[in-house]
């Protein structure tokens, strides 16, 4: 039900709906920032039929592979 | 003088005359054209010949990498190529709009002029009609293309054997997605182009250095997924492709994401898949590598061994992705349209 | 693709899996609930990846799935009126009503526009004041924001010539309703991360302590899906029945504020009614008296009623399927009658619906 994409936001223009051109590996579509207020230039953002409707956390998004190393590094520890 | 076509221009009399002599015959006017009778007689040098027609009504007229003009050329020039045939002349004709202007229809023929030269054929006949206002879409142009045949290779699905290896000249999927992003309600931005171009050149190529093809398919509508079902359910074989293997261009990517799409089911207009004995594999690989059109040749898989059965009958197309587990690659019963779900 | 490639790498996938091989000791099922999982569980064949012991029944999470045929004939008939250019998702347009789908209404002269979002079908409406512009609000709590952003910008320009034809649901009263029928075999839930980005996860709070079901918000990543598939296993394995959250990268216990807000502003909650499966209480959505006038069904009158929600032609089990309560491959005319090319219930036709999913990849 909900396909969404994360994009880096190339521009942000002021616009009634904060529209900012988000690029997706190399293609750039316009996008309603108007959900991420406090979103920058530089940030990732999921976006869903043309809207952000979150600011991707980059900070957590590392934490799933943390999580592995930590575990893989318990396991040698006891073999 | 006539800024844009009237229905006049279809009618058989001078307009007619008039457009044949100003528009095409300038450009199209090789000497076999001039004669301006019914039809053009040429002799050929080789007792087999291969014959096709195509038709081209894409929408938007331009788009980066090509043009009406442009594709109708090469995708006959393709289809001959598919068949191990040297082309050589092209017939082209016209369905104009009444209201179409000139200035589009001028840049048209001389893109079609241009990309004849750069196949190495030439248009020797053509005819125009013109239809009402709203009756077509701008231009359609169907070309049919005539080409001689100088090896004797048996050059079809019936002639794939268990153990061929699958070789690609290049990326997939940029032309379908180079067209969807300058459609409205879809549009994006990018510097992808269409990847559309002529083939016959390195087909050729592959052929005088000797090396057996037991089968070739041009991508076109419908992928690299539906030539590869088409292939598989005519020869009664298996096929194998690695996901890992196909090469799709960090911008497609983007766009098959953000659209919900499958590259293995876009349109290509340059790129095509031949089945080759296993043990040219290597050679006709380098072959293609060294080829303008071929420079990002690779192998994606191989024909299976034994016969199907059962549920390989119906998906005889298996792809393996990167986590080492196996899905079927199916030929989509419509066009692909982006989805959100 | 940056915060995609990395989540789609063998390495981490592979570990993942054996993570959830050791600390599975019974049998569980467990529903993702949102289409978007069941294609990414299939396509990378992340079902075999699991213990024999786990299975993974699909959810009703596929809008075009749920989406009542009656409202696909009105949208048709919508289409097919003069003057009228319709734009919907490309999902919609294969979708069989009653009689036929949106493609052959094109076909028949219906001027039907696939668009990627709701503001494409709003620049129609500016660009072709002499046309009536309806567009095909179908989702989840996902898409809501967008459809109410659309409504509210037109209701902002004074834009007379747009309506949209609402086909709206909600996902925590349809996790309530499958976990309360008397057959149900779900014991835990992978909640569908893009819905839980917009509304937060703190719905499904009441939902895990009522009915002692774990329910862990998961991504649609192939890792981000088999880390989903191990908290849940994990609290089922400890007998612990709370909310937790895999996809932290997306996801917040209040959801995205502004986006509820909007959606708050523009619709009401309202009875549900979901193909296959039939009404739901206070599961779909309209719009608010303030902006009535958007709305198409009441420019061009009402779906009809009286079968609404339930009809599906007889051989087709989909509303069981989307309940998890039976598997495709459990239905007679799957992959005989039933097939990608001549679909008899909609989770067939959407590449979302379990069935298209099933047909595709196994």
């Amino acid at each position: 039900m909900c396909l969404a994409v994360p994009g880096k936001i190339e521009t942000i223009s002021d616009s009634p709906l904060i529209t900012g051109k988000v690029n997706f590996g190399g293609i750039q579509k316009d996008v309603a920032l108007v959900y991420v207020p406090g979103a920058k230039v530089g940030d990732y953002v999921i976006v869903h039929v043309g809207f952000a409707i979150t600011l991707l956390n980059e900070k957590e998004a590392g934490r799933i592979f943390e999580t592995l190393r930590q575990i893989k590094e318990l396991e040698e520890g006891d073999s | 003088e006539y800024p844009a076509i009237l229905l006049g221009h279809g009618g058989g009399g001078k307009l007619m005359n008039h457009l044949i002599e100003k528009m095409f015959l300038p450009l199209f006017g090789t000497p076999l054209l001039d004669t301006r009778h019914d039809g053009t007689t040429v002799d050929l040098s080789h007792s087999k010949i291969a014959m096709t027609t195509d038709s081209y009504v894409v929408q938007p007229l331009f788009f980066p990498g090509g043009d009406i003009g442009s594709l109708a050329i090469y995708g006959t020039v393709n289809d001959l190529a598919m068949c191990g045939a040297n082309p050589l002349y092209l017939s082209a004709g016209f369905i104009l709009e009444e209201g179409l202007s000139m200035e589009t229809l001028w840049r048209v023929v001389q893109s079609m002029q241009k990309a004849a030269d750069r196949a190495g054929v030439r248009i020797i006949t053509g005819d125009t009609k013109v239809v009402e206002r709203g009756k077509g879409d701008g231009i359609f142009i169907n070309t049919t293309g005539i080409g001689v045949v100088e090896h004797s290779q048996k050059i079809g699905p019936a002639s794939v054997r268990p153990g061929d290896i699958l070789l690609i000249n290049g990326d997939i999927a940029s032309h379908g997605i180079a067209i969807m992003g300058c459609r409205e309600g879809l549009s994006f931005e990018s510097a992808l182009e269409s990847d559309s171009a002529p083939l016959a050149g390195l087909t050729r190529e592959l052929l005088s250095s000797g090396i057996h093809i037991h089968c070739m398919r041009d991508l076109t509508r419908g992928g690299l997924a539906s030539a590869l079902n088409e292939i598989a359910q005519s020869a009664g074989i298996k096929i194998r492709i690695d996901e890992a293997l196909i090469s799709v261009r960090e911008e497609v990517r983007g766009a098959c994401e953000i659209l919900g799409l499958d590259p293995l089911h876009i349109a290509n207009e340059g790129r095509f898949v031949a089945f080759i004995p296993r043990e040219e594999a290597a050679h006709a690989l380098s072959i293609m590598r060294s080829h303008p059109m071929g420079e990002g040749s690779g192998i994606i898989g191989e024909v299976e061994k034994g016969t199907p059965d059962g549920i390989s009958e119906t998906f005889p197309v298996i792809m393996r992705n990167k986590m080492g587990s196996d899905r079927i690659v199916d030929m989509l019963s419509g066009e692909q349209l982006p989805r959100i779900c | 693709m940056k915060f995609i490639d990395e989540y789609r790498e063998a390495g981490p996938i592979r570990e993942m899996a054996a993570e959830i091989r050791k600390i599975t000791t019974r049998s569980w099922t467990i529903m993702e609930v949102c289409g978007g999982q069941t294609h990414a569980i299939v396509k990378y064949g992340l079902d075999k990846m699991l213990p024999e012991k786990v299975s993974l029944s699909h959810g009703p999470g596929c809008p075009v799935c749920v989406t009542p045929s009656e409202l696909i004939d009105k949208a048709i008939e919508i289409a097919l009126s003069p003057g009228v250019i319709f734009c919907s998702f490309g999902d919609m347009l294969r979708v069989p009503g009653t009689k036929k789908d949106l493609l052959r209404a094109k076909g028949e002269g219906g001027d039907i526009r696939v668009v990627y979002s709701p503001l494409d079908a709003l620049s129609l409406a500016r660009k072709h004041p002499e046309k009536e512009i309806v567009f095909f609000a179908i989702g989840f709590e996902t898409t809501a924001p967008a459809h109410a952003m659309a409504v509210y910008q037109a209701s902002l320009e004074r834009i007379k010539n747009f309506s949209i034809l609402i086909s709206h649901f909600l996902v925590p009263p349809a996790m309530e309703a499958i976990l309360s029928s008397r057959d149900n075999r779900v014991q835990g839930f992978l909640a569908a991360g893009h819905v839980c980005a917009v509304m937060g996860y703190f719905e499904y709070e009441p939902i895990a302590s009522r009915y002692r079901v774990p329910v862990v918000v998961t991504g649609f990543e192939p890792l981000d899906i088999l880390q989903g598939v191990y908290l849940c296993i994990r609290q089922l394995e400890e007998g612990r029945a709370g909310v937790e959250n895999q996809y932290l990268r997306a996801v917040l216990r209040e959801g995205n504020i502004h986006a509820r807000q909007m959606i708050e502003k523009v619709f009401e909650i309202v009875p549900g009614k979901w193909r296959g499966i039939g009404e739901i209480l206070q599961s779909g959505l309209a719009l608010r008296k303030e902006f009535a006038r958007y709305d198409a069904e009441g420019r061009f009158g009402p779906a009809r009623d009286e079968v609404r929600g339930v009809t599906e032609s007889p051989d087709c089990i989909s509303g069981l399927v989307l309940q998890g309560i039976r598997k495709p491959e459990e239905c007679s005319s799957f992959g005989r009658s039933c097939t990608p090319d001549h679909p008899a219930g909609a989770t067939m036709v959407s590449s979302e619906g379990a069935c298209a999913a099933y047909y595709r990849y196994r």
